[in-house]
């Protein structure tokens, strides 16, 4: 019964690093970069969710709303000001740059809101619910399947049957022939950040009910551990996210109760290192022929 | 002055470097030793010389190799470990500096190159992002192992253990026992022999063999794998000797580094050797010129030297990472963008030494 409820904790941590690693895996499939920021932004969408509850006392639905809000125009800004002049730049500048903005979200948090980590204050208020006798799960850890799952239907029916969802997917094929048959390439990139940061904003929500301690840095280890997830699961690929991450989130979390709880960062990173020997494209990952 | 003319443009170019470091070495040695620097001035000398040897190492792996490494801070840490428990081991026996100073370097830089290597058989398949990400990955590995390890020694010798609750299990012979490495608290009591003098030489050494290896066969073959992988493997190039050569030998001389950072300091803790640590020596790198070791030495001794020195105006050290932060970001899109390059070139020019090797690197991999 334990190990039932260590694995749904896994599987609800898993879901958050899941929706995480569906912004990294979406913006590295279609503008093939590797977003840096990704999770500063999260961190950012945690403080604006923050300040509208608790300085300007809002509701909870319009707070997390503001939230999405904050991190659809900061990932859109993002994109435009630092990543689109560097479309045609080596990867190594566009990283660098995306290491810079990551680095400029949390130094500017840290002179706006302190390096003191701050209490999340209990937004979703939920009770702990008991499934059977000696298994308790938290109303958080329900939630948070319950909305990842939602969230994964409605994004691949929106891939699958939009023609947005159509134009992402041309995109992240072929740029050029997408832009030749009259896709509007950087509205696309536009609309995949915007989702991106969107799905961050809900993941930094549904972190801090769980872990309700606020601060600059908070964003950043999630944020890596995503990105082990969207490679693990293969990048690109946003089938791959969502397994990846679960995966990782039930092997993190039963890492910590089985093996050491200190050592839960060294296993799942040295997971990622596995992964990458045995099969560099991940799970679902295609395998890419390179052209001279 | 006629050898001067007479020697080639890069071996003219590697004297300019060498002289800049020993002028700088001599303006430091006479400025200390006649007593006029003040205690900040004396305690910067080290710091500014890790840097500097952390900034040569990684444009190795970055400028050179062209592959971005963020696991820079872990090699560091490798090596601060390994030389501080070598030191500390042997600071009975072994009493003279000079013997056991250099050996512990060797000993640190040793054991981060075979880390190094250990990451990079497997790791150097990848490429670009990936390559990023495991670097940074494993970094955070070797920092929660480190911050976990606890050695200590008794009367029947070494015990080691990974985490509080093994160490709290082990039975120590109570009159004998010495800690020498505490997990999370670190390593104590490391002899503190680093001097601006070891520093100086190390700067040397990592320089001579880092600027020789660019100008060798080796590092004109290590530098067509960066700007044409399939090309240099197409002319018979073995790219995985090649990459494991650049990252080895980056690995070593962080070590070395991490070895001079630990001799400096009373304690030495694996928290301090994180990913911010490693970015930090990553915008020296940028901004001295990606490709220009000279560049790297003189970024990471001004960005070391400025914050300290600046203070005491305001709350500047507040806003220091906030402005690396958007000096990245500026350098990486002013030279990414042909009008803001032209634009600044006429201002910037006479300091951006490592723009031609920028240059040439934009133009080899697009």
């Amino acid at each position: 019964m334990t190990f039932l409820s260590y694995l749904i904790s896994g599987i609800s941590l898993g879901s958050v690093y899941a929706l995480i690693a569906l912004g990294y895996t979406m913006v590295y499939g279609i503008a093939k970069m590797l977003n840096f920021a990704h999770g500063d932004v999260i961190m950012i969408g945690g403080f604006v969710v923050f300040t509208a509850v608790s300085s300007m006392n809002t509701s909870a639905p319009i707070a997390i709303v503001c939230g999405i809000i904050a991190c659809v125009v900061l990932g859109v800004a993002i994109e435009k000001i630092a990543y689109k002049p560097l479309r045609n730049a080596t990867p190594l500048a566009v990283l660098i740059t995306a290491i810079g903005v990551s680095y400029f979200l949390q130094n500017l948090a840290l002179i706006i809101f302190g390096s003191a980590a701050k209490n999340f204050p209990d937004i979703l208020k939920l009770e702990d619910l008991q499934l059977a006798e000696g298994l308790t799960v938290t109303g958080e850890a329900v939630v948070t399947i319950l909305i990842t799952i939602v969230i994964m239907i409605v994004l691949t029916l929106f891939i699958n049957y939009t023609k947005i969802g159509t134009a992402m997917q041309a995109v992240s094929e072929d740029r050029g022939a997408a832009q030749l048959m009259g896709v509007n390439v950087n509205t696309t990139i536009s609309i995949t950040f915007a989702i991106g940061s969107a799905l961050a904003a809900v993941a930094s929500v549904l972190l801090c009910a769980s872990y309700p301690l606020l601060s600059p840095y908070t964003g950043a280890m999630p944020g890596i551990k995503a990105f082990t997830a969207a490679v693990f699961g293969g990048i690109g690929s946003i089938p791959g996210a969502m397994i990846g991450g679960i995966l990782l989130g039930v092997i993190e979390n039963l890492s910590k109760a089985y093996i050491s709880t200190e050592l839960s960062d060294a296993i799942v990173f040295g997971v990622l290192i596995i992964v990458l020997i045995v099969k560099p494209t991940g799970i679902l990952g295609k395998k890419m022929n390179e052209k001279v | 002055m006629k050898t001067l003319n007479t020697m080639n443009k890069t071996s003219k170019n590697n004297f300019i470097t060498y002289g800049i470091v020993l002028a700088i070495f001599i303006f430091c040695a006479v400025y200390i030793e006649t007593d006029m620097a003040t205690f900040l001035f004396k305690g910067l000398m080290v710091p500014i010389c890790v840097n500097v040897i952390l900034a040569v190492s990684l444009n190795l792996t970055v400028g050179i190799l062209g592959e971005l490494s963020l696991g820079h801070a872990g090699f560091m840490c490798v090596g601060a470990f390994a030389g501080s428990f070598f030191s500390m081991m042997t600071q009975e026996t072994l009493t003279s500096v000079w013997i056991r100073f250099p050996l512990a370097f060797i000993i640190g830089g040793l054991s981060a190159a075979f880390i190094g290597l250990l990451v990079g058989i497997p790791v150097l398949r990848l490429r670009g992002d990936y390559l990023a990400i495991v670097t940074l990955a494993f970094c955070e590995i070797i920092k929660n192992i480190m911050n976990n390890l606890y050695i200590a020694k008794d009367i029947n010798g070494l015990h080691f253990a990974i985490g509080v609750g093994a160490y709290n299990e082990i039975e120590f012979d109570a009159a004998s026992k010495q800690v020498l490495i505490n997990g999370a608290m670190g390593i104590t009591g490391t002899p503190n022999d680093s001097n601006y003098f070891w520093g100086f030489a190390l700067i040397f050494i990592t320089l001579i063999v880092i600027l020789n290896l660019v100008n060798s066969r080796t590092g004109r073959a290590i530098m067509s794998i960066r700007d044409n992988r399939i090309a240099a493997e197409s002319v018979g190039i073995n790219i995985t000797k090649h990459k494991l050569i650049a990252f080895v030998i980056s690995a070593f001389f962080a070590g070395v580094a991490g070895v001079l950072y630990s001799h400096n300091l009373s304690s030495v803790i694996a928290t301090k050797f994180d990913y911010n640590y490693s970015i930090l020596v990553l915008v020296f790198v940028v901004l001295g010129g990606i490709g220009s070791m000279r560049g790297s030495v003189i970024a990471a001794i001004i960005l070391t030297a400025l914050p300290e020195f600046l203070r005491d105006i305001g709350n500047l050290s507040d806003y220091r990472m906030l402005i690396y932060a958007i000096l990245l970001i500026a350098m990486m899109l002013i030279n990414n963008n042909d009008y803001l390059h032209q634009m600044t070139q006429g201002v910037l020019g006479k300091f951006r030494l490592g723009k031609k090797s920028k240059k040439n690197e934009q133009e080899g991999v697009s």
